[in-house]
């Protein structure tokens, strides 16, 4: 069973999976395109959460070598989340030149009058 | 439209230090943050700053959108590139040792000129999206 | 020496093809840099599959870094026999890019193309040969950036509808990807495939693991396109430029099936999946459930390049159930089905392509009586079609037989009726068009219509013919498929 202290022990994978599952609904509720794709930012700025606090050690430093400090943070997750931001910029600004394109042959960006249109 | 003879001569002032800004950063990155990077949206922050005190015609002869095209790729190049030559000198594909005579310059080496790479890139594609965005729709 | 960098060279030569792409304006010579690019691809992968055939796997330490630190290139029968596939596709496409891309992508744009392309051969590729986890997500987004461009390339502005729903799924998929892997990377402390798979038997606290698992299937499932998860499919393939098209549907999924066979396989291991998990019977109703609804949807569709995408679907069907069976011969067939469907779906594509490139349409009211005016071209669609109804000297047979024995094996033998019931329904839609365009007369959008080019003809002759040939000699495909599927079930844990 999940006790109290397990919830609260594990509040960073709460946050984690309350922006998922809101970035998951702009995503299927939203009619308008940009707002689907801000839905999808905040789904994959989840992830960036997920990886960033696993790494984080409480009391750690930054990983640099010195005798004053014992504890630190592992830097892979930093490392590979910062390639996850830039392919997550790539894929947000793909998808915003796409809707400029789409309001230029369409005259709209709300999905329903677009299907509309395409069934003429 | 006088009124703005202050903004265009704190450009023309402020310009060479925001780019030696970003040759700071640039260099900088090997022993604190910075790197390609900051250093590109540093160097592409010039340009738009200029573009939007100076208009976009002008900032597009500072920076011709062809030159742009070609720094985007060119970066990934000179990337792949420093990997390819460590290649011919008999590491693996992106083993920065082989570039100097001992590991830790090679390292450093490799490190310096990827970087050199990224920023290329980096200010290429900044100041390309900002063309782009601000020359649709004329 | 040059040996030793191979598998880097697998990854670095499309890269820096499609960057000399990239600084490139005239497409013509675009077209050249990507045709001695991908024409270089087979070999590099038929002489590292042969290399792995004879010593065994190849671990390759991308920078130096020693894997698990580094990121290890690793290559086995399975991602060798893949790579192969991908790279021959890509290099038999390719003569036949130039007139069609010519024909349907606005000059300025052309070189671009030719940049996406050899970017998503790049990312396709790289998904294959690497044992990382982490970079395979970056490939795996390399690949799905240049799609969503190459789709967007298509003249009509539903491409533009295809690639943004495509962007929005194949995101998701992409990220429930990571969230899989950063719970596996949490639990071990690991990205290395290989890693991950020796420290998963000491790790206590199994509820991360299976969420891990369930991320993993879904985000990999949306990218292959299993039944339900395959909605962005039918519009991406009907709406992109015919080349693209040809080449989505020869390789981006099936190396999309690879990845999901290596979790499986190799990382969680059989035992873990198929006997303690009941994923056997989930995909199995997913796969069933793809070989019929998709393959009734094709029946009714009224524009050619839309039936073949539901077709794919539903073959994609196939090769799940293959892994479903997750036995011998079952394993092996979904191997086998990978590599010939990929072939046959290729074929048929560039057919619909070299008829679009004629009669600027794929509506198939418009095809009527192609069959006397383009003889060769709709010769070779009845025999790929042939091929995927699977009849007895096809490649198709090959893997419904070897898929029928799997079955079988495990005793279900109302799992072989099922799989005859569906091979009648694509009779029905490959039918229909053969019945339009070889028993109908003329009609007037087919009037002026003649052969295509050579260079568009040859191409699509050559996957035909290899159709027909892998469906007689079967030591190069049900063979080293046999190999990796043993290799698959004998990490045995």
């Amino acid at each position: 069973m999940i006790g109290f202290e397990d919830i609260v022990a594990h509040y960073n994978h709460w946050i984690t999976v309350f922006l998922m599952v809101s970035g998951l609904y702009i995503v299927v509720a939203r009619g308008n395109m940009v707002k689907k794709l801000i839905g999808l930012s905040i789904f994959q700025t989840s992830v960036y959460l997920l990886f960033i606090s696993a790494g984080k050690i409480l009391g750690g430093t930054a990983p640099i070598i010195s005798e004053d400090y014992q504890v630190y943070s592992n830097p892979l997750p930093h490392v590979l989340i910062l390639t996850a931001i830039v392919v997550g910029v790539a894929t947000l600004s793909l998808g915003l030149a796409l809707v400029v394109r789409i309001n230029e042959a369409y005259g709209t960006i709300e999905e329903d009058e677009i299907f509309a249109e395409d069934e003429q | 439209m006088r009124l703005d003879v202050i903004f265009r001569a704190t450009m023309k002032i402020m310009m060479p230090f925001i780019l030696v800004f970003a040759l700071y950063v640039q260099f900088h990155g090997d022993f604190g943050p910075g790197g390609g990077f900051q250093a590109g949206v540093i160097a592409a922050a010039m340009v738009i700053l200029y573009a939007i005190i100076f208009g976009l015609d002008a900032a597009k002869r500072l920076a011709p959108p062809r030159l742009l095209e070609i720094m985007i790729p060119l970066g990934v190049l000179i990337f792949a590139g420093v990997g390819a030559i460590n290649m011919m000198l008999g590491g693996n594909f992106l083993d920065y040792s082989v570039l100097a005579h001992d590991s830790v310059h090679g390292q450093e080496y490799g490190i310096l000129l990827v970087e050199g790479g990224v920023l290329i890139t980096v200010a290429g594609t900044m100041t390309a999206i900002f063309y782009l965005i601000a020359g649709r729709g004329r | 020496m040059i040996a030793a960098q191979l598998p880097a060279l697998q990854i670095v030569i499309p890269l820096l093809g499609a960057v000399l792409t990239a600084m490139m304006r005239r497409g013509s010579w675009a077209w050249a840099v990507a045709l001695a690019v991908s024409w270089t691809m087979p070999l590099i992968a038929g002489s590292l599959l042969m290399q792995v055939l004879s010593t065994g796997p190849i671990s390759y330490a991308l920078g130096g870094w020693n894997p698990p630190w580094g990121i290890e290139y690793r290559i086995d029968a399975l991602n060798g026999f893949v790579l192969v596939l991908v790279s021959l596709i890509g290099a038999v496409i390719m003569p036949y890019a130039r007139v069609s891309v010519e024909k349907e992508i606005a000059p300025k744009k052309q070189a671009w193309f030719y940049t996406m392309y050899l970017l998503c051969l790049c990312g396709l590729l790289g998904i294959t040969i690497t044992n990382d986890a982490f970079n395979a997500f970056v490939f795996l987004e390399v690949s799905s950036l240049s799609t969503y461009a190459l789709i967007a390339l298509g003249r009509d502005r539903r491409a533009l509808l295809a690639a943004y729903q495509y962007l929005i799924l194949g995101t998701i998929g992409a990220t429930l990807y990571v969230i899989g892997v950063g719970l596996l990377y949490t639990m071990t402390g690991t990205l290395n495939l290989s890693d991950i798979a020796g420290r998963l038997d000491g790790v206590e606290n199994i509820r991360p693991i299976l969420a891990a698992l369930a991320f993993l299937t879904v985000g990999i499932s949306l990218k292959l396109a299993l039944f339900p998860l395959h909605v962005w499919l039918p519009n991406a393939y009907a709406y992109a430029p015919s080349v693209a098209t040809a080449f989505l549907a020869a390789t981006a999924t099936k190396v999309a099936v690879y990845l999901l066979l290596r979790y499986y396989f190799s990382v969680f291991g059989v035992t873990f999946v198929f006997e303690t998990l009941p994923v056997s019977t989930i995909l199995l109703t997913l796969s069933l459930a793809a070989m019929f609804g998709a393959s009734i949807v094709a029946v009714f569709q009224d524009d050619v390049k839309r039936m073949l995408a539901y077709s794919s679907v539903a073959q994609i069907g196939y090769i799940t159930l293959g892994i479903a069976l997750a036995n011998q011969t079952g394993l092996t067939g979904g191997i086998v089905h990978l590599f010939n469907h990929a072939l046959m779906k290729g074929a048929l594509f560039l057919v619909i392509g070299a008829v679009f490139f004629r009669i600027g349409s794929v509506k198939l009211d418009d095809l009527a009586g192609l069959g006397r005016r383009m003889p060769i071209t709709m010769g070779a669609f009845v025999i790929a079609g042939l091929s995927i109804i699977g009849t007895p000297g096809t490649a198709g047979f090959i893997s419904k037989w070897y898929l029928a024995l799997g079955a079988l094996e495990q005793g279900s033998w109302w799992l072989v009726l099922l799989l005859v019931a569906s091979s009648f329904i694509s009779i029905v839609y490959i039918g229909r068009v053969v019945e339009v365009t070889w028993f109908r007369p003329v009609g007037k959008m087919v009037a002026g219509a003649r052969e295509p080019p050579t260079s568009m003809l040859i191409p699509s002759l050559i996957l035909v013919a290899a159709t027909i040939y892998f469906g007689f000699d079967t030591t190069m495909t049900a063979g080293v498929a046999e190999k990796a599927a043993e290799a698959l079930l004998g990490a045995n844990r």
